[in-house]
């Protein structure tokens, strides 16, 4: 049985080939071997939201899911969707709005709300809440990014 | 933390991974959304020797309803069932529970199989699986077996299954024209796991975080009215304590949610 296992993956549309221990997670990877340390890695067990990537479109917690997992997959991180200004509206309301201090929980927190952004770009102010229910900031008590999700999506300000 | 060495193993065909399940025994272990093996695997609280990842088993996902029931495959991942709109149509109780598991970066990843499997005794699932009635599939060597959700659960993150045994789907009875249900839940943050939570199919009443297992309150479900009802519950459950709510809260609590499902099953139609 293989403890170490030959990945093939598509990491900001960049195609990466590398060999991987079953046991490094999504997030590791990412950071250790391809040095896109954007997404953070906090509690590593699921509670926190820091490590969160997309996968095939879809939203994960870098933590719970195995490199190995994602062979085959098409991931992009923060820098991706930062490189491609699909998150710019964003970040510029994050800045304007101080939603963030440390900083340590943004990355996640602002792939969570491009994944809303993206799925219901009507969002109530409790449906944001509801969509960042499971990204931790320790800073700012969190009125000042529904503030800026809020104003992204309808256009307040 | 980090996760332990382990061996990876990815098979295409259901008999691949009772043929591993075999040969590995308690070393290895099932992988389907990795929401929990995972996170233990992380604080070490288990070491297996080999992972078995059987999301590469398409035919396992998937909702199919017929005219009298969903049977709604293992690796059916929670995001899955939060989108059909087959679940909302004819299983309502299922459709209102399953926004309250985790959170949407866990639900896109969590499946059905792997909650009911687990058997949390806070996990929304097996709770509405009992209060539904709903048949366990699981498939084995030897072929398959079906069990009812009261009998699959069986103690605390302890079920039916046998080792070598996958468990492959879950049917539940479609929602009849006149069935009421009323799904509630108190936790501390949206998406945690319940202090206490109540799946109530027409008079099944089942509490979930109040026991070792999904709870039928049946003594309570008997009387006729709801004072009799709340005073009965004492004999149907004796909640666990946890790290923050006394036993006698959380009984408390489960009276709350009783009288509230009460009185949404004697006004709605
Ligand atoms: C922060 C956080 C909050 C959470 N909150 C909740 C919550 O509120 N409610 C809730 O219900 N869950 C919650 N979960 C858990 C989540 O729902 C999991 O997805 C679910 O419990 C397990 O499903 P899985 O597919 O991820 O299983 P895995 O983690 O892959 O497996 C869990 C166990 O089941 C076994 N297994 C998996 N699939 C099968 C199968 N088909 N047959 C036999 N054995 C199998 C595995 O070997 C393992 O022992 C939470 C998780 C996290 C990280
Ligand atoms: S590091 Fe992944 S959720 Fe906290
Ligand atoms: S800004 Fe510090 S954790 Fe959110």
């Amino acid at each position: 049985m293989e403890h170490a296992l030959d990945i093939t993956l598509t990491v900001n549309g960049t195609p990466v080939s590398r060999r991987v221990e079953a046991r490094q997670h999504l997030v590791d990877f990412l950071r250790e071997e391809l040095g896109l340390t954007g997404s953070h890695v906090g509690c590593e067990h699921g509670v926190c939201g820091a490590c969160t990537v997309r996968v095939d479109g879809e939203i994960v917690r870098g933590c719970l899911m195995l490199a190995v997992q994602a062979n085959g997959c098409k991931v992009d991180t923060i820098e991706g969707l930062s490189d491609s200004k699909e998150v710019g509206e964003l970040q510029r309301a994050f800045h304007e709005r101080n939603s963030l201090q440390c900083g340590f929980c943004t990355p996640g927190m602002l792939m969570a709300a491009r994944d809303l952004q993206l799925k219901n770009p009507a969002a109530s102010r409790e449906q944001i809440r509801a969509h960042l229910s499971g990204n931790y900031c320790r800073c700012t008590g969190y009125q000042a990014i529904v503030d800026a999700i809020e104003e992204v999506l309808h256009g307040k300000s | 933390m980090k996760a332990p060495a382990f061996a990876y193993v990815k098979p295409s065909t259901l008999d691949a991974v009772f043929e591993l399940l075999e040969r590995h025994g308690e070393g290895a272990k099932l992988l389907a959304g990795g929401q929990s093996l995972i996170p233990s695997l992380n604080m070490r609280l288990s070491a297996p020797e080999l992972l078995i990842d059987i999301t590469g088993l398409r035919e396992y996902a998937g909702i199919h309803a017929s005219v009298d029931s969903v049977r709604i495959g293992a690796l059916t991942t929670h995001a899955e069932i939060e989108r059909s709109a087959e679940i909302g149509k004819h299983l309502p109780l299922v459709a209102r529970a399953v926004s309250h598991i985790a959170h949407p970066a866990i639900r896109n990843r969590g499946t059905l199989g792997g909650s009911l499997a687990l058997a949390d005794p806070a996990a929304e699932y097996p709770a509405c699986a009992v209060a539904l009635e709903a048949t366990i599939v699981v498939s084995g060597r030897n072929g398959e077996r079906r069990i009812k959700a009261e009998q699959f659960f069986k103690g605390l993150f302890e079920t039916d299954l046998k080792p070598g045994e996958v468990v492959t789907a879950a049917e539940f009875p479609v929602a009849g024209r006149n069935d009421k249900s009323v799904f509630l839940e108190l936790s501390r943050r949206r998406g945690d796991y319940a202090i206490i939570g109540l799946a109530a199919h027409n008079s099944r009443f089942v509490f979930f975080g109040a026991g070792t297992k999904p709870v039928l309150a049946g003594n309570a479900a008997s009387k006729t009215s709801l004072q009799e009802a709340r005073a009965a519950l004492a004999t149907d459950l004796d909640p666990p304590a946890d790290l923050y709510n006394s036993s006698a809260t959380k009984l408390h609590l489960a009276g709350v949610l009783l009288e509230r499902a009460w009185n949404t099953l004697s006004t709605s139609h």
